[in-house]
């Protein structure tokens, strides 16, 4: 998805740009997750700002006529559906409510709702419910029609698409600065690279000599049986966990429950650190699904029809590398986006495209910068990239082993 | 409605523990259970049906009161022979055969066992579980077809002979009414004595097909033609396997007997290019095929008829070992089966696979496979295995040594040369693998000489090269999310798409209910020919093996350590929210 | 020869009883499965698909395809392939 947001703002902007991809189009992560773009869930800060802008992009995309009929927004199934975060008591709500005034003061549309709003909202809501807080930003896309779609109207404005081939190599000049990549079919010749490798994108900052690290964190999401429209929006429930002994007060967010224009209800995404583990783990299905249920009891007779999975693309402090790397000059990272990639895809795109031109962003990506890691690096601790905290470190070699299946839905 | 006559009743004796889990109670599943409880394991069989029999072996049910159902069947009589050994199982406690439930996923718990990840129904096994050395997996399963219960039952060993399904080909019309497969139009007959229509014919290619129209036509269906893809000539090449395979040749021309009977005409080297109708099915188009297997224009004719029963092969039912881990490889019809090794083992410790999941072969071959998976798995578990014996559980051995002990050698009409007397199965059955030294030479023979035959047969009923040809641009290939022929190839010409799974992504197109079971090879064929080579194939991976019930999933998500089977209370609401990692947002 | 699968097998099935599909009395030998039923009594089509309209009902018969889908008792998306009705179950074909 970030590569194709990539290659589609390069070439408006009048760039020759070559797509380089091992697998498929939507063959990594863009293919295994959901296609939620979320503002609710993001804390005000440089991501939350972001997903804003990136909030703004996907509208204008949506409305993207496109050459054989229809607009961009339609393929791609993109919902500006709203998202309707759940508080089961008093106590959630309060902090809930909290947590929604600083969103709005970072300039997110959030609107507070009580009992009986909650059941206008979604008539088949749990009746226990205390109240919630409604954002008409979020919005929805199916990420496979949207990367793959985006990637046609980059082709459309002169984007060149090779798929199948694998980057094993990155060259550069006597100065370090990159010159192309090589992959296992030839060498493509050019000024800039883009790192657009998702969770495998430090195993390609590694191939330009330098340190990146992103990992995998692995997700599992359910999906129901086709159903006449139950869930209306994005639901999820804030969970209050009062951690009397720090003090802390967390807010903790469940799985997203959310209808889809063919029917299912997916419910997702599970979080662990288990490097590329495709194990399906049986007990975190199983929350998945109570989570659901807790929020619709309706769900509980419903049939999950599958269950697939995907490894999300994360960073130690959770947030993307955006931008060129001043350790290697022409290579730019566009990566890292855990479970956000598909939202902040535009924003990203449009951003590096800013700087291949020469523009200056008109946008802060300093705490998106690659190099901040560079510490950890040089005292050898942190996380090797492409490796994990808790699982085994993947293989150097990017096999077939390592790519993902499963399927999805949005 | 009923689904089973157990399905509230879960306190039907069901143990902590087993040694082994025997997943489908079709022949490979049967003969294994039998014969590892022989040899003094603790079994368990879990089972889609109701009955044991798996697909070949089915039987009418019971209300039907049926005094013939042998003659619907081939080898009758090894079945009832193996069914009666399993009864005296059950009886005797040594089995527990758990009908009508439907396994959604295998868990592996001895790597999990440790960091405590709990599983509903691990119940008090786990202490016991750190102590013993091997293997240990949890069986989910739901109760009844779209039941509203589950069960997990744990087990050192997993015996995987869940069968195969029907591999269909699309074609204009296929979707219409009273177009069904081959083998579900014989699995509701021998199940509840019905036929789809008056005049039924029947298509595609593989031995399965002469079967079929044979049994229609006993069941006074009218077969106006069998219509058969591939080239009979093929055969010839292969003399040996064949004439090393007698009793296969008379089963087969017994069918052939029974067509010649009914006036049945078989073409081969034709394919049915089109199913006509509004409603429902009213006429087939049939065309003869070039040596290419492309139609031959102006060669097409009509056939009327009120059903079409059509089959290209069968494919092995998968997503249970795949998920497991189980490796994989690809016959010579392009279908996926488990790679085993002779023992039948798969390379995950602690799973063995017999049946049409290791190669689709028949019912002969499942039963000896099976026969020899058990005594792999017998040799395998420390003597009498890990289980915790229910008190008293006599052995049913004595009992049954009156009856007649079959093997797999019986399994069909050549037999009695391979006929295993009751001494040398009482033998087994004191709880000894030691013995079976002999027995398993000779299965093993019997096995290498029924695979040749196989082989034979994929080759020859391989799928006719140019069936895409057929298809127009509207023609669904995905019938459960009705995705038509353009849009596949749309997705491969124009979109990216390079592979099955990203035709589905960017289709739908295996995404509906029967994921992918039905389209899954006509996509990955269409995909191969779409991007002019061989597109990167693999076996699709459905994590859930079937549907379950979101409540059923729920059971127990907060309560690790709880009982299996419901007992637990619906969890969720209540629950304290986990601390996995606070403030996680959603994606 | 023109026999029944019935006679073929010399069954002699419990006494027939009725299930309403779609309020319309339907008879029902014990044991057979629903789709049987159907097929007993002519019908082949029970379901609407979701995207065409088209008709469907069985077609693979055990269990896979998910075309037979219908609802019992107020049960959606059951396979009629393998449930096994009953005296007085109230079958509804399109939901
Ligand atoms: C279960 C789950 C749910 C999720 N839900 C959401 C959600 O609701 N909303 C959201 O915004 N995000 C979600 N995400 C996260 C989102 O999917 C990712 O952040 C996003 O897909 C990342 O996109 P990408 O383009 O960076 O990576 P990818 O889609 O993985 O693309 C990287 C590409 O690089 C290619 N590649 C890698 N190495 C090489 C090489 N050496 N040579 C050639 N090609 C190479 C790969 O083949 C791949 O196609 C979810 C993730 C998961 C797992
Ligand atoms: C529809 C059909 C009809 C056939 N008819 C004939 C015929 O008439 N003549 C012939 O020679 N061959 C026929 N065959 C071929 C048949 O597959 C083999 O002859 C033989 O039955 C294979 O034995 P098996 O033990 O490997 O598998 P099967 O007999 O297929 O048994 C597998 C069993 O596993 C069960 N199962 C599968 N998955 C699960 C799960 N997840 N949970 C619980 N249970 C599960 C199934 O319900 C089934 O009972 C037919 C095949 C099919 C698919
Ligand atoms: S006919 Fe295929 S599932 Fe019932």
């Amino acid at each position: 998805m970030v590569g194709a947001a990539c290659a589609y703002y390069a070439a408006r902007a009048g760039l020759a740009v070559t797509v380089v991809d091992r697998g498929p189009v939507a063959g990594g992560t863009t293919g295994a997750g959901e296609g939620n773009l979320l503002v609710s869930d993001k804390e005000p800060g440089p991501e939350l700002d972001l997903a804003l802008r990136s909030a703004q992009l996907w509208e204008e995309l949506a409305a993207e006529e496109l050459p054989g009929g229809g607009t961009l927004g339609q393929v791609a199934e993109y919902e500006a559906k709203g998202g309707l975060v759940v508080a089961a008591d008093p106590a959630r709500l309060a902090a809930l409510t909290a947590f929604a005034a600083g969103q709005t003061a970072a300039g997110v549309t959030a609107r507070p709702v009580d009992g009986d709003g909650l059941r206008a909202l979604e008539p088949h809501l749990a009746r226990d419910q205390a109240g919630g807080v409604y954002y008409p930003q979020d919005a929805q896309v199916q990420p496979a029609l949207a990367a793959a779609h985006l990637l046609r109207q980059a082709r459309l404005a002169g984007a060149a698409l090779r798929l199948g081939e694998n980057v094993v190599g990155i060259d550069t000049d006597k100065e370090g600065r990159v010159a192309g990549v090589r992959t296992d079919r030839g060498r493509i010749a050019a000024p800039a690279v883009i790192n657009a490798a998702g969770t495998w994108g430090g195993e390609l900052a590694a191939l330009a000599g330098v340190f990146l690290p992103v990992m995998p964190r692995r997700g599992f999401v359910l999906v129901t049986a086709p159903l006449p429209p139950l869930v209306r929006h994005k639901v999820y429930a804030a969970d209050y966990v009062a951690d009397v002994a720090s003090d802390s007060a967390d807010l903790q967010t469940s799985a997203v429950v959310e209808g889809t224009p063919s029917g299912p209800v997916l419910i997702g995404a599970s979080r662990e650190r288990v490097g590329y583990d495709r194990t399906l783990s049986v007990p975190v299905l199983r929350r998945l699904a109570a989570q659901a249920v807790a929020l619709f009891p309706r769900l509980a007779e419903v049939p999950a029809m599958r269950a697939y999975r995907g490894f999300r693309p994360y960073m130690p402090d959770h947030l993307p590398a955006i931008g060129e790397d001043p350790r290697r000059p022409g290579l730019f990272h566009a990566c890292g986006h855990e479970g956000a990639g598909i939202g902040l895809a535009p924003a990203t795109g449009f951003f590096i495209a800013q700087q291949l031109v020469g523009e200056k962003p008109d946008f802060d990506l300093a705490p998106f910068r690659p190099d901040r890691f560079e510490a950890d690096a040089a005292a050898g601790g942190g996380v090797p990239y492409g490796g994990s905290e808790t699982g085994p470190d993947i293989s150097p070699e990017i096999g077939p082993e390592s790519r993902l299946d499963g399927g999805a839905d949005r | 409605m009923t689904d089973v006559n157990d399905v509230n009743d879960l306190n039907d004796g069901v143990r902590d523990r087993y040694d082994l889990a025997v997943i489908g109670a079709g022949p490979a599943g049967f003969a294994a259970a039998v014969t590892a409880a022989d040899a003094g394991l603790a079994v368990v069989i879990l089972d889609a049906g109701r009955a044991a029999g798996g697909q070949f072996y089915r039987q009418p049910a019971a209300a039907l009161r049926a005094a013939r159902p042998d003659r619907l069947h081939h080898g009758w009589r090894a079945y009832t022979a193996w069914t009666g050994r399993l009864a005296a199982h059950v009886a005797a406690g040594t089995i527990n055969h758990l009908t009508d439930h439907h396994v959604w996923t295998v868990e592996r718990l001895d790597a999990d066992a440790a960091d405590g990840r709990g599983l509903a129904g691990a119940g008090s096994a786990t202490a016991e579980t750190a102590a013993s050395p091997g293997t240990l997996f949890a069986v989910h399963a739901v109760i009844g077809a779209g039941g509203a219960t589950g069960r997990a039952v744990q087990a050192s060993a997993v015996l995987l002979a869940t069968g195969a399904y029907e591999r269909q080909l699309p074609f204009p019309g296929w979707t219409l009414p009273g177009v069904v497969t081959a083998g579900g139009a014989q699995a509701q007959l021998k199940d509840s004595l019905v036929v789809p229509g008056r005049r039924v014919v029947v298509a595609g290619t593989g031995p399965l097909l002469l079967s079929v129209a044979a049994s229609l036509a006993l069941a006074g269906a009218k077969v106006p033609a069998v219509v058969e893809a591939a080239d009979p000539l093929r055969y010839a090449r292969h003399a040996k396997a064949l004439a090393l395979n007698p009793g296969k040749l008379i089963e087969g021309a017994g069918y052939a007997a029974t067509l010649v009977r009914h006036g049945i005409p078989v073409r081969p080297r034709h394919v049915v290019v089109a199913a006509h109708g509004e409603r429902r099915v009213e006429a087939v188009s049939i065309a003869r095929t070039d040596r290419a297997g492309r139609p031959v224009p102006g060669r097409e004719r009509m056939i009327t008829c009120d059903a079409l029963a059509v089959g290209y092969g069968l494919d092995a039912q998968l997503e249970i070992a795949l998920e497991l881990g189980c490796g994989t490889r690809r016959e010579p019809d392009g279908g996926w089966v488990l790679t085993v090794d002779a023992q039948q083992r798969t390379g995950v410790p602690g799973v063995w696979a017999a049946g049409e999941t290791t190669g689709v072969g028949g019912a002969q071959l499942a039963l000896i496979e099976g026969e020899l998976a058990a005594h792999s798995i017998a040799a395998t578990l420390p003597a009498g295995g890990f289980a915790v014996r229910a008190a008293g559980a006599s052995r049913p051995g004595r009992a049954m040594s009156q009856t007649a002990q079959p093997s797999a050698g019986d399994g069909g009409e050549t037999g009695s040369a391979d006929r295993v007397g009751p001494v040398a199965a009482a033998g087994r059955s004191v709880g000894s693998a030691a013995r079976p030294g002999r027995k398993v030479a000779k299965l093993v023979r019997r096995r290498a000489r029924l695979r040749a035959f196989a082989d034979v047969l994929q080759q020859v009923h391989t799928l006719p090269e140019r069936w895409s040809d057929n298809l127009r641009a509207d023609t669904a290939v995905c019938r459960c999310e009705e995705v038509p022929y353009a849009a596949v190839r749309d997705a491969v010409t124009d979109l990216g798409a390079t592979d099955s799974r990203s035709v589905k992504l960017l289709t739908r197109a295996g995404m509906g209910w029967c994921q992918g079971r039905m389209c899954g090879t006509a996509v990955q064929c269409l995909v191969g020919e779409l991007t002019g080579g061989e597109a990167k194939a693999a076996p699709a991976a459905r994590p859930l093996a079937c549907p379950v019930p979101l409540g059923v999933l729920a059971e127990g998500a907060f309560a690790p350590a709880a009982p299996a089977s419901g007992t637990s209370p619906a969890p969720a609401a209540a629950a304290p929210p986990h601390a996995e990692r606070p403030a996680d947002p959603p994606d | 020869m023109t026999g029944t699968p019935r006679d073929l097998v010399a069954a002699r099935p419990g006494p027939e009883f009725t299930v309403r599909v779609d309020g319309r009395p339907v008879p029902a030998l014990p044991g057979q499965t629903l789709a049987a039923v159907l097929w007993a009594a002519g019908i082949t089509a029970w379901r609407t698909s979701r995207v065409t309209g088209e008709p469907r009902g069985a077609f693979c018969g055990i269990g896979a395809c998910f075309d037979c889908l219908i609802t019992v008792n107020g049960v959606r998306d059951q396979r009629a392939c393998l449930v096994r009705p009953e005296p007085g179950d109230e079958v509804r074909t399109r939901d």
